[in-house]
């Protein structure tokens, strides 16, 4: 039965490492494209997409640490990265963000 | 300031959607800061941040009719709830801030601990809304 745990728990660990490298390259390669994004869009998507791989970090972190408190702060950056893309969106189309009056 | 006329069918029907279950993460976020992370700040965060994708999707005028309130006014409502909760031990010959708790039993949930650090957790979330929109709403207002 020990031997059953000990082999989970190094799955868990080594899976949780895979994970952590495989996002950090992910990360690494929006970096690139928010750098020399040849136009704002590219940007803007690239930095919704960086929101969406920090959710999967804290994610995984969660995990490494073994605690259940990282899970209201995914749903944070979810919503907060949703917020910013919207607003950079509507920025770019429109050139304001809270408009007095649509109709 | 337009040069075409916009149509937002998607971002609003996603508005109406997300804005509630933003406020009632913002709600969650107030109820359980006493056990686990959260609290009055993040709660109250979290509302501004509902308001403001109201305010992002169906514009001012239109969310300043759905919602009725004047922001700046609750700055100061927010700090009479956190004073009055604080100046309250008072009235029990305790000193200033003094909290306390008691076990009530609530018909659907059961036996519940209720504190009175609610009540001034309460007063701080009243306080960042206030807050939060105050400063968004008056930066955003530059057709005047």
């Amino acid at each position: 039965m020990t031997n059953i745990l000990t082999a989970s728990e190094n799955l868990i660990n080594i899976a949780v490492i895979i994970s952590f490298i495989g996002i950090s390259i992910s990360l690494a390669c929006l970096l690139y494209r928010v750098i020399t994004g040849p136009t704002q869009p590219d940007r803007a998507v690239a930095l919704d997409s960086m929101g969406i791989n920090l959710m999967a970090v804290a994610g995984i972190m969660s995990i490494y640490l073994v605690t259940p408190n990282l899970n209201d702060v995914i749903l944070l950056i979810g919503i907060l990265s949703f917020l910013s893309t919207l607003a950079i969106a509507k920025y770019l189309e429109k050139g304001v963000i809270i408009d007095r009056d649509l109709d | 300031m337009y040069k075409y006329k916009t149509n937002d069918l998607i971002l609003r029907t996603t508005t109406s959607l997300i804005a509630f279950i933003l406020l009632g993460f913002a709600v969650y976020l107030l109820l359980a800061g006493h056990n686990s992370p959260g609290g009055g700040f993040v709660g109250g965060l979290m509302t501004s941040g509902a308001i403001l994708l109201m305010n992002m999707a169906y514009g001012f005028e239109t969310v300043k009719k759905v919602l009725p309130i004047n922001f700046v006014k609750l700055i100061p409502i927010g700090l009479a709830v956190a004073a009055a909760t604080g100046a309250g031990s008072f009235l029990f010959k305790q000193p200033f801030l003094s909290h306390t708790f008691g076990y009530f039993h609530i018909p659907i949930f059961g036996e519940v601990e209720l504190a009175t650090a609610m009540l001034f957790d309460i007063g701080v979330y009243l306080t960042v809304v206030g807050v939060m929109m105050t400063i968004i709403l008056t930066i955003a207002n530059d057709k005047d």
